[in-house]
């Protein structure tokens, strides 16, 4: 290596040994990258394609499709301006007030991301369910929860509940409440240092969190696949959609609406990062947060 | 009534804030947590464990469910090292070396945090069945991935590996260069700086980032249920036992199974905090 009259960062200078084992390295890395991520989304757009672009449009065409698109879009459309108000006002109360039991409610905000997904829809079938606690009730009543849109929108409010709570903490603990105190010495109310103070302050960090509940609302598959009761038409997103096609052998169609959903996680991929290097929110990608 | 719960509510407060909205976001946060969380979380405790502690283990460990957590945990377990490999080794090139591409491939890792698995599922299933891509590769030297555990151990890591990642990178780029020029320049070599400088400060979040592909990859449904096979006793995972029972219409059983998974999730979670807890403590003393 290098002499004593070198400066301490000539002690780093790689040798060639060095420069080849990082170009091994990042050879290994791109390698795993390209068959682990880049064939399973190819994939999908290969088989989507396989009959002709005509053959594509016409399966996203049918109704049954567009039917499950609308719904996916309703879905989301509730689950995530509540889970926006939840994680803003969880936030609010974590990171500006001290309060016994605070590390505990922030723990219980984390439980969705650590139960499964079909468990996760099973919790509301125990509750909305024919044999649920509230079942009975609810039957004498006329009232479908479970196996109508209800149940889907709530197991997509469970599935989706930490995100935007997750991305708001931290960042709100990072930077302290100097402005909001100083806007009520002034003279300010709660709603206006809210909407002047505030949301101004967050508004990336709370666009980044919206953006994944958003994404994994479109996405979710287990929690609603078990409250769904696929009925074509009436209670199939789109992943559960694909779920059907797929089984009835029908390929060309189950890939054809992957492709849409693709297209959708490629979308979510491109705005986060955009966030991340525009605004500095979330620069260091530490996420825990998952899935979809 | 209502007027006592909340002064009980704003006791709760140990410092004085004069901040404004206090009892509204509170209010707000735990009446929101405790219907969608808690009490469908109760509900499924209570039931599933209703049937009383005998029947309860008879249920949990009748064979074809015994057999599912093994393939469960089996699989799971191996994914969580294929990540933990593979994860460390993205988490390093994405920290150290700058290559052209770094930003699209820095994307590309939260892919399967994006994709709805049901993609992933039918996605990978093609790929790897035997006149896939992949597959038809594989298939003429006897290695069988789709309809099989090593499947559902491929299905299981793509989920899982991103949570290796986005966990140790963010480590490896708050190291100090310092810390390794003042090893170097004491004379240790790359495997010396490695194990004693970098391994030390990197291996709490591998360890956490591990944990968290491994309880992922438990729980994980709609990316396996495809690729898997579901064959009862050999590719039938546990979460997809639950599904079969419910459509048998035995919900007293789906519900203990379901039992049973949530105390590993549990478990998972509590080892996972208790890391970062160390971790946290640690930092305090050093500074």
């Amino acid at each position: 290596m290098s002499g004593r009259a070198n400066s301490s960062s000539a002690l780093l200078r790689p040798s060639f040994g060095q420069r080849a084992g990082r170009v091994v390295l990042i050879a290994a890395a791109l390698v795993f990258l390209a068959i682990f991520l880049f064939l399973p989304v190819a994939a999908v757009f290969a088989q989507a394609f396989s009959q002709g672009w005509t053959m594509y449009r016409d399966s996203i065409h049918q109704e049954d499709v567009l039917s499950a698109l609308r719904l996916t879009g309703l879905v989301a459309c509730i689950a995530v301006p509540l889970n926006v108000l939840f994680g803003i006002s969880a936030s609010w109360a974590i990171t500006r007030f001290e309060f016994h039991g605070k590390s505990l409610l922030i723990t219980l905000i984390d439980v969705p991301l650590a139960v499964s997904p079909v468990v996760a829809g099973l919790m509301y079938v125990e509750v909305f369910g024919l044999h649920g606690w509230l079942g009975p009730w609810l039957s004498d009543h006329n009232l479908h929860i479970i196996f109508a849109v209800p149940g889907i929108v709530l197991a997509t409010i469970f599935v989706t509940f930490p995100f935007v709570a997750r991305e708001l903490i931290p960042f709100m603990q990072a930077q302290g409440s100097d402005e909001e105190v100083a806007a009520v010495v002034l003279g300010a109310n709660g709603w206006s240092v809210f909407w002047r103070v505030t949301l101004p302050n967050i508004k990336w960090a709370l666009l980044y969190g919206t953006i994944l509940a958003a994404s994994r609302s479109i996405g979710e598959f287990g929690a609603v696949s078990v409250v769904s009761g696929h009925i074509r038409g009436l209670t199939t997103t789109l992943p559960l959609e694909v779920e059907m096609l797929y089984n009835e052998y029908n390929f060309t169609a189950a890939f054809a609406a992957a492709s849409l959903l693709t297209l959708a996680a490629i979308v979510t991929l491109v705005l986060k990062k955009s966030i991340e290097s525009a605004t500095g929110v979330h620069q260091h990608g530490q996420e825990k947060e998952s899935e979809s | 009534m209502p007027e006592t719960k909340r002064r009980k509510a704003w006791s709760l407060t140990t410092r004085s804030s004069p901040l404004p909205g206090f009892r509204l976001s509170m209010g707000f946060t735990l009446a929101y947590l405790t219907v969608i969380v808690l009490i469908p979380l109760t509900a499924i405790l209570l039931h599933g464990t209703r049937m009383g502690f005998s029947a309860f283990l008879h249920t949990v460990t009748a064979p074809r469910v015994v057999a599912s957590y093994r393939v469960t945990l089996g699989s799971a377990a191996a994914a969580a090292l294929l990540s933990a490999a593979f994860g460390l080794l993205l988490a390093w090139v994405l920290a150290r070396y700058d290559f052209p591409g770094k930003r699209i491939v820095d994307a590309l890792v939260d892919l399967p945090f994006a994709l709805p698995t049901a993609v992933a599922g039918i996605s990978l299933t093609a790929l790897y069945a035997g006149n896939g891509w992949i597959g038809r590769y594989l298939e003429p030297h006897g290695i069988h991935v789709a309809f099989t555990p090593l499947g559902i151990m491929m299905a299981m890591s793509f989920v899982g590996f991103p949570f290796v990642v986005r966990s140790v990178q963010p480590v490896l780029e708050d190291l100090d260069p310092a810390m390794e020029e003042a090893a170097a320049s004491l004379g240790a070599n790359v495997w010396q700086r490695f194990t004693r400088v970098i391994a030390p400060v990197a291996f709490p979040a591998l360890l956490t980032g591990t944990a968290l592909a491994f309880a992922r990859a438990a729980g994980e449904y709609g990316s396996v249920i495809f690729i898997a096979g579901n064959m009862p006793m050999r590719t039938e995972i546990t979460a997809l036992l639950i599904v079969t029972k419910l459509e048998e219409f035995d919900y007293t059983g789906a519900a203990a199974i379901a039992v049973a998974m949530l105390a590993l999730s549990f478990a998972i979670m509590l080892a996972v905090n208790l890391i970062q807890w160390r971790i946290q403590r640690k930092e305090g003393k050093r500074i």
